[in-house]
């Protein structure tokens, strides 16, 4: 892979065909966590019938989907049951919506992506989002601490996920950089 | 990497009664919270900081570090609403973002 640089107002990088695949076999996966838990909430015949999407109001008991949806307070219970139910939907939506601008701009047989502002910014979303539900699966708890993924068995799946959330967080990082140099 | 890396169940919904307008009627200033966390790159707070909120960049940088060395900066202050509008932008960008009352 060549990590994003900016080049005539856009953000360059060019993929491998296996890590086209990989990226977007990823973001498909937080895709299908927020999707599972948007269908978890039961038919509501007045949401049906006013069209305004409702979400539950009790946090996600996957840690990873409680990573992407936390709670709106810290100590107030009642206020984060509240909000969730009203505004957790809009919270999915946009994470969705980059996860599909990520998607539809990524050649999957592998090649250069050149991203203008707009798609750049769901991108740096959807990298976040999958780099997040990564950080709980590895167990990423402190700002210093490695994981112990890290010092893994190089074969074994824990390392193979380590190398690919650094990965992640490098592509992330070049992203940003690129656009924050940019303006 | 297998498929289902990221994939669990989820639990459903129990149902409660819950008033979120409680506490609409008091005119009472609320906060955007911002928390540190070990995934979320620094630039990249920043980055949101600048876009998303509207901060200058040397304001952007100083929260952001706020955040990784304090654990918490408050980002903005506004109406409920604005609050709750600020807080659901913030989580969808990501970060681990919570509103509380400014008494």
């Amino acid at each position: 892979m060549r990590l994003f640089r900016a080049r005539l107002g856009r953000y360059v990088a060019t993929f491998e065909a296996v890590e086209a695949r990989l990226l977007s076999d990823l973001v498909d996966q937080v895709r299908t966590l927020l999707a599972d838990r948007r269908s978890s909430v039961a038919p509501d015949p007045l949401a049906d019938l006013t069209g305004m999407a409702v979400g539950p109001s009790t946090a996600p008991s996957d840690p990873a989907v409680a990573r992407l949806l936390p709670d709106f307070s810290r100590d107030d219970a009642e206020l984060s049951a509240g909000l969730r139910l009203i505004r957790e939907p809009e919270v999915i939506a946009a994470k969705d919506a980059a996860a599909v601008a990520l998607l539809d701009s990524l050649p999957r047989g592998g090649g250069t992506v050149r991203l203008e502002e707009r798609t750049a910014r769901s991108w740096l979303a959807a990298l976040n989002d999958v780099r997040l539900a990564f950080g709980v699966r590895l167990g990423i708890t402190d700002d210093d601490t490695e994981p112990g993924a890290a010092t893994a068995e190089p074969d074994s799946p824990g390392y193979a996920m380590y190398v690919t959330y650094r990965w992640l967080s490098a592509m992330q990082e070049s992203l940003v950089q690129a656009m924050m140099g940019a303006d | 990497m297998r498929s289902s890396t990221l994939a669990t169940k989820v639990a459903p919904r129990p149902s409660t009664d819950v008033d979120v307008d409680a506490d609409s009627a008091a005119e009472v200033p609320w906060v955007a919270i911002v928390w540190n966390d070990p995934v979320n790159l620094m630039s990249y707070v920043t980055y949101i900081f600048q876009t998303l909120l509207g901060h200058p960049r040397p304001t952007a940088e100083k929260l952001m570090l706020d955040v990784h060395h304090k654990g918490r900066a408050t980002v903005s202050h506004g109406t409920r609403d604005a609050m709750e509008s600020v807080v659901a932008k913030l989580q969808s960008a990501g970060l681990w973002a919570t509103m509380a009352a400014d008494r």
